[in-house]
C-alpha cells in the first residue's frame, strides 16, 4: 500500500504557490522534506462526505445486489472502500508535508454542532488501512461465502456500512461526531458477530461485545463532554495540552480511557475479543484485527500529544497495556484453535501498541504508528489464511492439521511472510517497527528501561506463538493423519498474499514510510537525536534486544514440544468471569429492585404516590407557603347550603356499604356541585353538570343490576384506617393548596379581555361557548376525540368477542314500518310486559319535544346558556327515556343509527369546520360571521363555529347512545341469555 | 384574591373522600372515588375564579361578570368525566362477568417477580434449571480456553 502511495504521490496537483503554504514540490528522495507544521488545505466540494455517502449507498444497495449476483456482488460493494483508498492515496503528498485536510458542514446549528472532519498524517494512515483492508477482505469474502450462505445480503450491507463508520471515525474532528461513529462501529460489529443468529454462541458473543464496548463508549462520552466543557471546544484538533490539570481532568481522562481500552480489548476488557471469533473469519480479519479494535489505540494516539504528561494517562495505559501484552501472548500460546491463537495474539499486540502510542515522545509515536500499520497488514493476512484453512480443510485445530505446508506451499509462504512481520524478522515492516520501538525505549529514562523488559518478554512470547502457529497450521505431525485440503482459487488467495506482501514491501521502503509517519511524530518535541525508520541501523542495542527476543521465543517454542505441564498455567486474561458475575449481579439486582418496588398492587402504588404528594406538596405548604390572612366565608349564604349538601353526601358516600346507596349519594353531591355553579354565576356549567349527573345515575343503575348489592368485605381495620388517613391528609393538602394558590393570585384574569372580541370576532354573546368553539376550540377538539375513544372502549369491553357484527345494532330488528305502529311505543312487547304504561305514554309525548329542545339549546348556545354539550346531553336523555320505557328494541326504533357512525360523523364535522376555515384562507377553526336575509325566516345571523358545535353535539349524542347500547341493551341480552356468563360464550346468535 | 371558605372546604372533603375510595380494591368504589375527585378538582378550578353574574354579553354588565375561562375548562372536564365513568363502569361489569367480582387483583407477573426475589434467583432461573448459572450459553462460548 505504501508503495502505491508513493507512486501516485507525484501525480498530485500542485497547490497554488501563492495562496497556499504547501508550495514546494514534494521531494520524495529527501530523507527530511520540508514540512509545514500547521499547514491546512481545505477540500473543495466536500468529497469526504461524498465518500461517506458512497458507503451508505453501497450498504443500501448491497442486499439487492447479492440477490442478483450472489457472492460476487461483494466485489461491487467493495467499490466504496476502494474509492476511499484511491482518494486517500491522492493526498499522500499533502500528508507527507504535514498538511491537513479539513471539511466542515453545518449539522445542528442551534447547538453549534458541525460535521467537522480533519485528516492529518495519523488519520490518513488509518484511512488507508481501513479502506485498503476493507476492500481486500470484501473481495476475499466473495470467495469465502457460497451462494447458499444465509443472510449474505445483510452481511454485505453491514460490512460496508461498518467500513464507512470506521472511515468517519478516523477522520472526525469533533469529539461528539467521533462518538457517533464510534458507537456505529459497535453496533455494526454486534450485527456482524451475530451473523449466524441461529447459534447461541454467536448471539452470546455479539451481545457481550456490544455490552462491553458500549459501556466503555458511554463512559467515553461522559469523558468527552467533560473534556469539551473543560477545554471550551469539542474540536479534537483544538483540545490542546495546556489544560489546567486536576481531579476534573483526571476523571475525564479515566473515562475516555475506559472507552478506548474496552474498544481495543485491552486488559481488563480483553475477554470480549476472543468470544467475538464466533463471527465469520472475514469479519474477524477486518473488525477484530485491522479496523475496529484499532479505534481504541487510534484514539490514544490522537490524544496522547495533549495528555501524555497528565496523570493518569500514561500510567494507566502502561499498566493495562503491559498486562495485556504478556497475558495475551501467554494465552495465545496455550490455544489449539488457530483462530483463537490469532485472537489472543491480537489482544496481546493491541496492548503493546497502546503502550507505545500512549508514551508520548517523537520516537515512540513513530514506532507506534509503524506498529499499528504493520499489525493491520500481517494480522489481517493471517486471519484470512486461517479462513482458507478452515474452509478447505474443514478444521482449524492444530492437532487435526498435518502436512498442509507441503500440499499448499503458496498458502504456507503467505503465512510465513505474515508471521515474519509479526515476530519482527527482517526485512519486514514488523521488524522495522519493533526496532524503532526497542530503540525508543532504550534511549528513554529508567521507567522506559523497565518497560523495555516487558516489551522484550512480550516480543519473545510473540515469537513463540508465531512459530507455534506456523507449526500448528502447516507442519507434518507424526501421530496425525495427513490433512486433505482442496486447493484455494487465486481469487481466494489474492487478498492474504497482497496483505502479506505489502508488509514485506513496506519494510524495504522504510525510509519512505518514515517520511509519511514522521508528520504525526512531529507533534512531539524532538529530543536530541531524531530516529528514522530504516531496515539497518547498524549493530545497535535494539538489534541485540530483538535478537534476544527471537532466540528466547524459539527456545520457548521448542520447549513447548517437550512438555505439556506449561499449558495448565492459566493467566486471568481471558476469563469472562467478572463479566458473567456482573451480568448475573445486574439481573439479580433488577429482580430485587423490581420485587421491592413493583408490588403489583394498585392501592400500594396509589398510596405511594399520594403519600409523596402529602409529604412534598404538604411540606412545601407548611414551610414555604405564603399563608394568607384574609378569607371570606361565602359569596352568598346559599353557597353554605350547597356546600353542606355536598360535604354530607360525599362523606356518606365514602362510608356507604351498599353500591346503590353510594351511587345515589354521589349523585346528590354532584347535584350539589351543580348548585354551586348556579350560585357562582356559571349557568352553562350548572346545566351541563345536572345533565351529566343524571346520565351518570342512569348508567350506574344499568350496570348495578348485574353487580352484588353490597360491596365486598372491607379488609383489616388497620388497612382501612390507613386508607382513610391518606384520604384525609390528601384532602387537607388539596384544601390548603386551593387556599394558598387562590390567595397568591395577583394578576388580572386574561378573560377580562374576552367580552369584546367574543362578540366582534366570535360572533356570540355567551363567552363560555365562544371559548369552547372558537378561542380554545383546539381543547374542545381534543376532548371530543377523548370521548370517542372512551365510547369505543366501553363498547369493546361489553361486546367482547361478539363485537363487530352485533356491536352497533346488528341484533336490532329492521326499522319498524309505519303501519305496524299501533301501540304507544314502537316495540314495547319485546322487552317484557313489566314496563310502566304511564312512563310509555309520557315518553311518547315528550320524546320529540325533548329532541327539539336539545336542538334549540345547540343553536341558541352561542348567545345563551346551552351549546353542543348541553344539547347533546339533552338529546341523549331523550333516548334514555325511550330505552327505559321500552327496552333495547325501543332504543333501536328511536335511534336507528350506529353509535360509532354518529361519533365518527361528529368528529368529522368538527374537523371539517376547522379544515374549511383553513381552506378559505383563515387559520384553522377560525369563525366567520354571516348575516343574510332568508325568505320567511327573515334576518339570519350565522356564525360558522356553529358547525363545530354541531360536531360536538353529534359526538355527545353518539357517546350516550353507545353507553345505552352497551351498558343497557347488551347487558340486557346477557341477562336474558340462558348462559350464566354470556360474555364468555363463544360466537352465538349471529346477526 | 381572597379565597372562599365554602369552596375550600368542599374541595378538601370531595378530594379526601374520593381519594379514600380510590385506595379501595372494589372497582365500583374506585369509580365513585373518580367521580368525587373529579368534582373536587372542578370546584378547585372554580375557587380561583371571580364570582359574579353569568358571562353573557349584553345580559349582564361586564364589570360584575364571573370569569368565563375556568368555566370553559370545567365544562370540558365534566363531560370527559362522563366518558371515564362509562368506561370504568364497563370495566367493572366486564370484571364481574369474567371473574365473578369487581375487585382489582394484584398483577400476576409482578407476583412472580416478587417470588423470584424472595427465592434469590435471577430472571432466567426457571428456564435454565437450578445449576446457579443464569446463562448456560457461557459453557459453549467460543472464548473457552484450550484444554
Amino acid at each position: 500500500m505504501l508503495l502505491r502511495a508513493f507512486r501516485t504521490d507525484a501525480q498530485l496537483p500542485a497547490p497554488d504557490p501563492v495562496d497556499n503554504p504547501i508550495s514546494c514540490a514534494p521531494n520524495l528522495a529527501s530523507a527530511a522534506p520540508e514540512r509545514i507544521g500547521s499547514g491546512q488545505l481545505n477540500l473543495p466540494g466536500g468529497r469526504l462526505l461524498v465518500l461517506l455517502a458512497c458507503h451508505a449507498i453501497a450498504a443500501i444497495a448491497a442486499p439487492a445486489l447479492v440477490r442478483m449476483l450472489g457472492p460476487r456482488a461483494l466485489y461491487a460493494v467493495a467499490a466504496a472502500p476502494a474509492a476511499t483508498f484511491v482518494w486517500a492515496l491522492t493526498h499522500a503528498g499533502v500528508m507527507r508535508l504535514g498538511g491537513a485536510l479539513t471539511e466542515t458542514r453545518p449539522w445542528v446549528p442551534e447547538l453549534d454542532q458541525e460535521l467537522a472532519f480533519r485528516m492529518t498524517a495519523f488519520p490518513w494512515i488509518m484511512v488507508l488501512l481501513v479502506s485498503g483492508v476493507g476492500t481486500l477482505v470484501l473481495a476475499y469474502s466473495a470467495h469465502y461465502f457460497t451462494s447458499t450462505e444465509e443472510g449474505l445480503g445483510r452481511f454485505a450491507a453491514v460490512f460496508v456500512a461498518f467500513a464507512g463508520a470506521m472511515f468517519g471515525l478516523v477522520v472526525a474532528d469533533d469529539l461528539l461526531l467521533l462518538y457517533v461513529f464510534w458507537e456505529l462501529t459497535s453496533v455494526f460489529s454486534y450485527l456482524l458477530i451475530g451473523h449466524d443468529p441461529a447459534r447461541s454462541a454467536s448471539r452470546w458473543a455479539a451481545m457481550q461485545a456490544l455490552l462491553v464496548t458500549t459501556l466503555g463508549g458511554l463512559a467515553m462520552l461522559v469523558g468527552f463532554i467533560m473534556l469539551g466543557q473543560h477545554a471550551g471546544t469539542y474540536r479534537l484538533s483544538e483540545v490542546v495540552a495546556d489544560l489546567p490539570s486536576g481531579a476534573y481532568l483526571v476523571a475525564a481522562l479515566v473515562l475516555i480511557l475506559l472507552g478506548a481500552l474496552s474498544k481495543s480489548a485491552v486488559f481488563p476488557f480483553s475477554f470480549w475479543l476472543p468470544s467475538a471469533m464466533a463471527a465469520p473469519t472475514p469479519v474477524s480479519a477486518y473488525l477484530h484485527a485491522a479496523a475496529m479494535v484499532k479505534a481504541g489505540v487510534f484514539l490514544i494516539g490522537m490524544l496522547t500529544p495533549a495528555f501524555a504528561a497528565d496523570l493518569p494517562w500514561r500510567q494507566a495505559i502502561w499498566a493495562c497495556g503491559a498486562l495485556t501484552f504478556l497475558f495475551g501472548g501467554w494465552t495465545a500460546l496455550r490455544q489449539t484453535d488457530l483462530k483463537l491463537m490469532l485472537a489472543y495474539g491480537t489482544v496481546s499486540q493491541l496492548g503493546m501498541i497502546a503502550i507505545v502510542l500512549g508514551t508520548g515522545t517523537y520516537d515512540t509515536a513513530l514506532a507506534g504508528a509503524a506498529l499499528l500499520a504493520g499489525h493491520a497488514m500481517f494480522k489481517a493476512a493471517l486471519f484470512l489464511v486461517v479462513g482458507i484453512i478452515d474452509k478447505t480443510a474443514g478444521t482449524r485445530e492444530i492437532y487435526s492439521l498435518s502436512g498442509l505446508g507441503d500440499r499448499r506451499p503458496l498458502l504456507a509462504a503467505t503465512a510465513v511472510v505474515a508471521v515474519a512481520s509479526m515476530i519482527g524478522l527482517p526485512p519486514t515492516l514488523g521488524f522495522v517497527a519493533k526496532e524503532a520501538m526497542l530503540a525508543a525505549f532504550w534511549n528513554g529514562g529508567p521507567w522506559d528501561r523497565a518497560m523495555l523488559a516487558v516489551l522484550v518478554a512480550g516480543a519473545a512470547l510473540t515469537v513463540a506463538y508465531g512459530l507455534r502457529f506456523l507449526w500448528g497450521a502447516f507442519a507434518r505431525k507424526p501421530d496425525t493423519a495427513e490433512t486433505d485440503a482442496a486447493p484455494a482459487g487465486p481469487g481466494f488467495l489474492a487478498a492474504p498474499m497482497l496483505l502479506a506482501t505489502a508488509g514485506l514491501a513496506a519494510g524495504f521502503l522504510a525510509p519512505a514510510a518514515d517520511g509519511l509517519l514522521s508528520p504525526y511524530a512531529d507533534r512531539y518535541p524532538h529530543t536530541g537525536h531524531v530516529y528514522h525508520l530504516a531496515l539497518w541501523h547498524g549493530f545497535t542495542p535494539a538489534l541485540g534486544l530483538s535478537l534476544l527476543a527471537i532466540l528466547t521465543g524459539i527456545g520457548v517454542h521448542f520447549a513447548t514440544h517437550r512438555t505439556s505441564a506449561w499449558r495448565s498455567v492459566k493467566l486471568p486474561l481471558a476469563s469472562g468471569t467478572v463479566y458473567k458475575q456482573a451480568l448475573g449481579g445486574v439481573d439479580r439486582a433488577a429482580v430485587e429492585l423490581t420485587g421491592r418496588t413493583q408490588r403489583g398492587s394498585l392501592p400500594f402504588y396509589l398510596g405511594v404516590i399520594l403519600v409523596s404528594l402529602v409529604a412534598f406538596a404538604g411540606g412545601l405548604l407548611v414551610f414555604d407557603g405564603p399563608w394568607p390572612h384574609a378569607i371570606r366565608l361565602y359569596d352568598t349564604p346559599l353557597q353554605l347550603v350547597a356546600g353542606a349538601v355536598i360535604v354530607t353526601a360525599a362523606i356518606a358516600a365514602a362510608l356507604a356499604r351498599r353500591r346503590f346507596t353510594a351511587m345515589i349519594l354521589t349523585g346528590v353531591s354532584g347535584y350539589g356541585v351543580a348548585m354551586l355553579f348556579v350560585f357562582h354565576g356559571a349557568p352553562d356549567l350548572a346545566l351541563t353538570q345536572f345533565l351529566v349527573e343524571t346520565v351518570t345515575i342512569v348508567m350506574f343503575v344499568l350496570v348495578l343490576r348485574r353487580l352484588p348489592a353490597r360491596f365486598s368485605e372491607r379488609p383489616l381495620k388497620l388497612v382501612r384506617r390507613f386508607r382513610v388517613g391518606i384520604g384525609v391528609a390528601v384532602g387537607v393538602v388539596a384544601a390548603a393548596m386551593a387556599f394558598v394558590a387562590v390567595s397568591g393570585r395577583t394578576a388580572a384574569p386574561i378573560s377580562e379581555q374576552f367580552p369584546d372580541p367574543a362578540v366582534t370576532y366570535g360572533g356570540g354573546h355567551n363567552i363560555v361557548n365562544v371559548i369552547l368553539v372558537d378561542i380554545r376550540a383546539w381543547d374542545t377538539m381534543g376532548e371530543i376525540a377523548v370521548l370517542l375513544v372512551a365510547a369505543t372502549g366501553v363498547a369493546s369491553l361489553i361486546f367482547g368477542r361478539e363485537r363487530l357484527l352485533i356491536r352497533r345494532g346488528g341484533s336490532r330488528p329492521a326499522p319498524p314500518k309505519t303501519g305496524e305502529q299501533v301501540k304507544w311505543l314502537a316495540r314495547p312487547e319485546t322487552s317484557g310486559s313489566h314496563q310502566a304504561v304511564i312512563l310509555q305514554v309520557v315518553t311518547r309525548l315528550l320524546f320529540h319535544t325533548i329532541v327539539l329542545f336539545s336542538i334549540y339549546l345547540l343553536f341558541t348556545g352561542h348567545n345563551h346558556p346551552g351549546g353542543g354539550f348541553a344539547g347533546g346531553l339533552v338529546a341523549g336523555l331523550a333516548l334514555m327515556f325511550r330505552y327505559l320505557a321500552g327496552g333495547r328494541a325501543e332504543l333501536n326504533a328511536a335511534a336507528p343509527v350506529d353509535a360509532g357512525r354518529l361519533l365518527g360523523t361528529g368528529l368529522l364535522v368538527a374537523v371539517g369546520t376547522g379544515a374549511a376555515s383553513f381552506a378559505f384562507g383563515g387559520t384553522v377553526l377560525q369563525s366567520a360571521i354571516l348575516d343574510f336575509e332568508l325568505p320567511v325566516v327573515g334576518h339570519v345571523h350565522f356564525v360558522t363555529s356553529t358547525f363545530f358545535d354541531i360536531g360536538v353535539y353529534l359526538v355527545v349524542v353518539g357517546l350516550v347512545l353507545d353507553i345505552l347500547r352497551s351498558l343497557g341493551a347488551e347487558i340486557d341480552r346477557h341477562g336474558e341469555s340462558a348462559d350464566p356468563s354470556p360474555a364468555l360464550a363463544p360466537e352465538k346468535e349471529p346477526a | 384574591m381572597i379565597p372562599n371558605l365554602v369552596y375550600v372546604v368542599v374541595v378538601g372533603v370531595l378530594i379526601g373522600a374520593g381519594v379514600t375510595l380510590l385506595l379501595e380494591r372494589t372497582l365500583t368504589r374506585v369509580l365513585i372515588g373518580v367521580v368525587l375527585v373529579g368534582n373536587g378538582v372542578n370546584v378547585l378550578i372554580l375557587t380561583g375564579s371571580e364570582f359574579g353574574t353569568p358571562p353573557i354579553v349584553g345580559e349582564t354588565p361586564e364589570d360584575g361578570m364571573s370569569d368565563p375561562l375556568p368555566q370553559a375548562m370545567i365544562l370540558t372536564a365534566i363531560v370527559i368525566t362522563l366518558g371515564i365513568t362509562a368506561f370504568l363502569l364497563a370495566l367493572a361489569y366486564r370484571s364481574q362477568q369474567l371473574l365473578g367480582h369487581d375487585e382489582v387483583q394484584d398483577d400476576a407477573e409482578d407476583r412472580r417477580i416478587i417470588d423470584l426475589a424472595e427465592r434469590d434467583e435471577g430472571p432466567d432461573a426457571k428456564e435454565n434449571g437450578d445449576d446457579g448459572l443464569p446463562h448456560p450459553v457461557y459453557h459453549c462460548a467460543p472464548g473457552k480456553e484450550g484444554r
